[in-house]
């Protein structure tokens, strides 16, 4: 699936998109645990997950919804617009 | 309806005439603009911004504020609406966002505008990130801004 990064979480990681690979990941919070398995930048992005909103697919969603048919899945910080 | 996020500056006046052109139907029309401060945070003797760096998310961004739009004209008798938002980098005292609300009476136009600004600050994927003599910052989101889109809950 498509994985994309947003502001400070995108600095961290030092990507702002990629294709993972999910494998056996049924929630976000799972793929998250996936993702900070992966090296320190993934770690330390994700170290504060109270700090961490999520979309699926363009719609907000909550860390342990489940990943079940999404091809798009953004992670970011609260937002900060207007 | 009418739903806009790009880098360009927009004219305040210009969106207005043109919600209102060829209609008289429209009694009210209450505009938001929102601007760059040069200070962070909301006291005075912060520290000062040079520039601001907005990012949003290309996809998402656009369906929420049309979500954000919609919800509006369920709520209120509006007539029309426009919601500007730039992106990319700006300078203190440049227009960031617009919220034009236009209905056959005041309350309503107020009300929305209000609405669609606490929604807009809350749930479109804007990020800010100032840039301070210290160097990047990014913007953290405010609770009062949470409590502000709280209000409109229903129930």
């Amino acid at each position: 699936m498509k994985v994309l990064y947003f502001a400070w979480l995108r600095e961290r990681i030092g990507v702002g998109a990629e294709d993972v690979d999910a494998g056996g990941a049924a929630t976000v919070a799972d793929l998250i645990e996936t993702l900070k398995g992966r090296d320190a930048r993934y770690a330390a992005a994700f170290g504060d997950l109270s700090a961490v909103r999520v979309a699926l697919d363009q719609e907000q969603a909550e860390l342990d919804a489940s990943l079940a048919g999404a091809r798009e899945v953004a992670f970011f910080p609260p937002v900060t617009g207007g | 309806m009418s739903i806009r996020v790009q880098t360009e500056d927009f004219d305040v006046g210009a969106e207005v005439a043109e919600l209102t052109a060829g209609r008289a139907d429209i009694g009210a029309i209450v505009t938001f603009t929102g601007l760059v401060r040069d200070h962070a945070g909301s006291g005075g003797g912060a520290e000062l911004i040079a520039a601001m760096e907005l990012e949003h998310y290309p996809g998402m961004t656009e369906k929420a504020l049309a979500e954000i739009e919609a919800e509006a004209h369920q709520r209120w008798p509006l007539q029309a609406t426009t919601i500007i938002h730039r992106f990319g980098r700006l300078s203190p005292g440049d227009r960031i966002v617009l919220v034009v609300a236009a209905s056959a009476h005041r309350q309503a136009a107020f009300d929305a505008a209000a609405f669609l600004m606490d929604y807009l600050k809350t749930r479109a994927p804007f990020w800010k990130k100032e840039e301070t003599p210290d160097g990047g910052r990014w913007v953290d989101a405010r609770c009062e801004d949470d409590a502000a889109a709280e209000r409109w809950r229903k129930g």
